[in-house]
Parts: C-alpha cells; sequence; structure tokens
C-alpha cells in the first residue's frame, strides 16, 4: 500500500518536472527552429517544424548586418575584464592572504565593503569620470568598469583560497633562495587554478550579458557588444522575423553551448557568486 | 651586532614592503578611481544643480524635494516604486513559490533530476536582452506563440504587451522565466545541507511528504531564505534590462510597466519623448534608491537571521 503511494507521488514529481522542462526548453527549441524558416512561414504556420533548412536568414545576419563585429567586440571586451580581474585580484589577494603587513585588514575591508556597492547607481559619476580621462564611447573605459565591479568579489574568494594554501611550500622555496616573485607566480598560483576558474566563471557570464553599462557608455556601432548590437539589430530587422529568431539563436549559442560543456561549474560559480 | 643587522634588515624590510605595495597597486587604484570616487562623487552631486555633463551650483536638498513631491516628477517617481513593488511582490510569490516546489521535487533525486537541474538554469546563463526579444516575439498580439498556443485551445488573441492591464504582468512572465533556475537551485542547494538523518527520522516518524515540506524542510532551509529574499528585493528595485527590451524606455502602454531603473535612466541620460536630461535630478534618485534598498535589506536582514535562530 505505500509502496504504490510512493509510485504515485513519485510520478506526480516527474510529472511536475517534466512540465517545467518543457516551459523552459520549448520555447528555445521554437527560437531556433523559427531561424531556419521564411517570415511567412514563420507566420502562417508558427507552431510547425521548419519545412526545410533553409540557410537565407544565417547568410542575411552574416552579411547585412554587424552581428559579426559586435560578437567579436563582446570576446574581446570579456576577455579582457576577466583576464585583468584574475590578475589584479588574485595579486592583491596574494598580498593580503601570504604576507602580514600593517593595514592588511583594512585593504581586504576595503575590497569587501566593494562588494555591497551597486555601481549602476553610480552611473552619472562613473561616466563624468570615464568623460574626463577621454574613456567613453572606448574599450577601455567599459572594461576597467567590470574590472572594478568584479575585483572585490574576485578578491573575497581568492583571498580565502589563497590563506587556505600550506605555509611549508612557501618556506621551504624560501630557503632555497627563490625570489618572491618566483614563489608566488611557480609555486602558489598553480594550486589556486580551481579558484581562478570559479571567478573566471562568475565574472565572464554577467560581462558577457551585460547591456547597461554599454548602453551608457557605448554609442560607435562599431565598438558595441552583443546584447546592445542586438537592440540596433532589432530595430533594423522589425518586422523580418526570420532574422529576428536567427540573430537571438546566434546570440545565445556561444553561451549555451559552454553552459552545457561546463554546467556545473557555471551553476556554482553563478550561484556563489551571487550569494557570496 | 645589532647595528650589523639593521643594516641588512632595513633594504629587506623596505624591498618587502615595495613588494607588497606593488601587488597591492593595481587592484586598488582601479576600486578608488572607478567605485570609490564615483560613489562618494554620487552623494554629492545630489545636492547640485548641472549644467550638462558639470556641476554648476549647490541647490542642497531641491533636486530630492523635485523628484519626491513636485508633478510632474513626483508622479513619475511614485508610479514607477510602485511597479517595483509589485514586481518583488510577484517574484516573491510565484518566482520564489515554483522555485521552492521544483527544489523540493529535486530533493527526491529521482532519475533524470540532474538533467532537470541543468534545464531549469539554462535560461539564467542568457543575456536578458535575448530572453526580452524573444518573449516580446512569442508575446505578439497575432503571431506570437503564446497566443498561437492559446488559440488551440480557444482563447482569442490578447494583445499582452499592448495593454494596460497586462503588460507588467507579461514581463514579470518573462523574468520569472529568465531567473526561476536561481532560487531554485540556491533552496535546493539549502535543501540538501539539511542532513540525512532529519529527514529519516521524520519519515520513520510517519511523516508524509506534504508534512516533510512544511514542518521539516521550510523551516531549515530559512538561511537560503534569507539569501533568495533578499536577491529578489534587491533585484526587484534595480529592474531594468527586460523592461527596457520588452517595454521601451517609457514603460509602455501609458506608463503601466515604468519602474525605477528606467525613470532614473531617462532622468540622468534623457529620453527622445521627454527631452528631459538632469544629472542632478538623476543623482538625487540614485541617492534614495540606494538608501532605500541598503535601509531595507539591512532591516530585513536583522529580521530574518533572528528568524532563523529561532527556528
Amino acid at each position: 500500500m505505500r509502496d504504490r503511494g510512493e509510485t504515485i507521488r513519485n510520478g506526480a514529481i516527474q510529472l511536475l518536472l517534466a512540465g517545467n522542462a518543457v516551459i523552459m526548453i520549448y520555447p528555445l527549441f521554437v527560437m531556433v527552429a523559427s531561424s531556419f524558416k521564411t517570415n511567412a512561414e514563420i507566420f502562417s504556420s508558427p507552431l510547425s517544424l521548419p519545412t526545410h533548412f533553409s540557410s537565407a536568414n544565417l547568410e542575411k545576419v552574416w552579411t547585412e548586418t554587424n552581428f559579426v563585429r559586435y560578437l567579436a567586440n563582446s570576446v574581446g571586451i570579456t576577455a579582457a575584464s576577466v583576464a585583468l580581474i584574475l590578475l589584479f585580484s588574485t595579486l592583491a589577494s596574494y598580498a593580503i592572504a601570504r604576507y602580514r603587513f600593517r593595514l592588511s585588514s583594512l585593504v581586504l575591508m576595503f575590497f569587501l565593503s566593494g562588494m555591497t556597492v551597486p555601481l549602476k547607481l553610480a552611473i552619472i559619476p562613473l561616466f563624468i569620470q570615464l568623460d574626463t580621462l577621454g574613456l567613453v564611447d572606448s574599450y577601455l573605459g567599459l572594461v576597467l568598469v567590470y574590472v572594478a565591479m568584479g575585483i572585490p568579489s574576485a578578491v573575497f574568494i581568492m583571498t580565502g583560497f589563497l590563506r587556505t594554501l600550506p605555509r611549508e611550500l612557501e618556506e621551504s622555496a624560501r630557503m632555497d633562495g627563490a625570489s618572491e616573485l618566483r614563489i608566488m607566480w611557480s609555486i602558489m598560483l598553480p594550486l589556486a587554478r580551481p579558484a581562478l576558474v570559479i571567478v573566471a566563471i562568475q565574472n565572464a557570464v554577467p560581462i558577457w550579458n551585460d547591456f547597461f553599462f554599454p548602453l551608457v557608455l557605448i554609442t560607435s556601432d562599431n565598438l558595441k557588444t552583443l546584447p546592445q548590437g542586438l537592440t540596433v539589430f532589432v530595430g533594423e530587422f522589425t518586422t523580418d522575423w526570420g532574422v529576428l529568431f536567427t540573430g537571438l539563436t546566434l546570440a545565445a549559442l556561444p553561451i549555451t553551448l559552454l553552459y552545457i560543456v561546463l554546467s556545473k561549474q557555471f551553476i556554482s560559480g553563478i550561484t556563489q557568486g551571487a550569494v557570496k | 651586532m645589532t647595528e650589523g643587522w639593521r643594516h641588512t634588515a632595513k633594504p629587506f624590510a623596505w624591498r618587502r614592503s615595495l613588494w607588497i605595495a606593488a601587488l597591492l597597486t593595481p587592484a586598488l587604484l582601479v576600486m578608488v578611481l572607478f567605485v570609490l570616487w564615483p560613489l562618494l562623487s554620487a552623494f554629492r552631486f545630489a545636492f547640485y544643480e548641472f549644467n550638462g555633463l558639470r556641476p554648476s551650483g549647490f541647490i542642497g536638498l531641491e533636486n530630492f524635494r523635485k523628484v519626491l513631491f513636485e508633478k510632474p516628477y513626483s508622479d513619475w517617481t511614485w508610479n514607477a516604486f510602485k511597479h517595483n513593488v509589485i514586481a518583488f511582490l510577484a517574484l516573491m510569490l510565484f518566482e520564489n513559490g515554483t522555485a521552492f516546489l521544483i527544489a523540493f521535487a529535486l530533493l527526491k533525486a529521482l532519475p533524470g533530476h540532474r538533467i532537470h537541474q541543468v534545464i531549469v538554469f539554462l535560461p539564467v546563463v542568457l543575456s536578458a536582452v535575448i530572453v526580452g526579444f524573444l518573449w516580446k516575439l512569442f508575446l505578439h498580439p497575432l503571431f506570437g506563440l503564446v497566443n498561437q498556443l492559446l488559440g488551440l485551445v480557444g482563447i482569442g488573441a490578447v494583445p499582452w504587451l499592448g495593454n494596460e492591464n497586462t503588460a507588467l504582468g507579461s514581463i514579470l512572465f518573462a523574468n520569472i522565466w529568465h531567473w526561476l533556475g536561481f532560487p531554485t537551485l540556491v533552496l535546493l542547494a539549502g535543501m540538501q545541507r539539511i542532513s540525512k538523518d532529519v529527514l529519516e527520522a521524520a519519515r520513520l516518524d510517519g511523516a508524509g511528504d506534504y508534512a516533510l515540506m512544511t514542518k521539516i524542510v521550510w523551516p531549515l532551509i530559512a538561511p537560503s531564505v534569507t539569501i533568495v529574499t533578499i536577491l529578489t528585493f534587491i533585484g526587484s528595485f534595480n529592474w531594468f534590462e527586460i523592461p527596457y527590451v520588452m517595454a521601451g524606455l517609457t514603460g509602455s502602454p501609458g506608463g503601466s510597466t515604468d519602474v525605477l531603473g528606467l525613470y532614473f535612466y531617462r532622468t540622468a541620460f534623457g529620453s527622445t519623448t521627454t527631452g528631459i536630461q538632469d544629472f542632478g535630478q538623476g543623482s538625487a534618485l540614485a541617492v534614495l534608491m540606494f538608501v532605500f534598498v541598503a535601509g531595507i535589506t539591512a532591516i530585513a536582514l536583522r529580521y530574518l537571521r533572528r528568524r532563523e535562530i529561532e527556528q
């Protein structure tokens, strides 16, 4: 009797999960399927599969829009920002975690307090600051903003991780006469790889997806990022739904593929990133 | 002997300090230039009148008075604020409520639960711009997926985003679809931290699924509930991307989807329809939003933490 109740309950749970999976996946499936359809096909039979796989939309996106440029900009800006976040925050965390010095806890506090700051609300002075430095409408200005946003939580994670590494390694290397730089670079940092991966994912996803800062800081079409470029693109092809769905599919593709390969790291990185 | 030691130690100490300073400088410099200084300026600017990009004179609380009490600004502020409050309540109830149910279902670890975790989190990794445009197309009154599907069961075409009564709800739906996986997996992580012994003991005492969920799991995941509540609150009051993409900068139709993020952006950087661009008033709005969110978060954290301890 109990077993039967259990079976029914488990069945209900599977049904709930399956229903939810359909709601999550079906819209994405329609998006991909529609990208192969002509406009007429989308409007007349939106729910059916494409009758043949036409690459006309793809060619249009590739040749008639700035899509590739937006994609390249997003890759470059994300890569540069994440690289600088990793570099700067690892250096700072290394100093805080591995050396005793007078202001160490104050410096750490300063970095950590940055985690609570919503930088979006400081966009007006930030804009003026970048304008003064001549960095509005440039890659560098946008990258520096992302680096500033990423450093606090990166320092938090890296300091916590670097503190757990054993002292003996460092000390024996020092006895052998290795320089501090060499100890850091060839002995300690290779051990910090797992933490570096978490920090990289945690920052790469929101930077890749960000829309607000490019919207304010970037005006030249050639410098626009993918999410920002999509708004231009949608404005140009308002009624050509085949092209729109193709653009959305292509924009979603890189991060979706990466997510499927690294789903575990993505999930732990993003949930930890916001939870802190 | 001591003399000699001092002579050799000093240059070493000096080199060591220099090394530490070199390690810290890049990160500190970026933080001071692009976080600390803008943040302090944000508070200062709220008390200034602006002439284009530069502050031109101290005007005390004038900017605050305007955005809070002078029409039409005050109407816009309160209208947007109201929608943020609605968004927060709706997301707590529908997004986090659904997330709790799905997390509880995943906790059972039935066959396929891992693939369900990956699926529910998939939209989270997509840009809000992609999600917003996708649902804008799906919610199109004539050719959109939603009305096409409803048409199959005989429900007539609804202009989801064109009607003042349905627009905000439609945008919230897209937002829930986008973010559902996040609270789900945070709550699931909380549930997985409950010791197996506690769950087993309750089962042996004859607790059914419902009793287990309400009497054991819900109280024991209080810390995760705190986190989800606070993040939902902060997210609701900083909401910008999806409304911008789906309803435009003015929160159409008729301001029925306007939120503080949009209103702040319009005030700070101007919009084609209102033509107003005022860094002073924008700064005042930013300060008010910051103080409100930080203040409520602090109070809520104290209350929610106490609740965690009691249970």
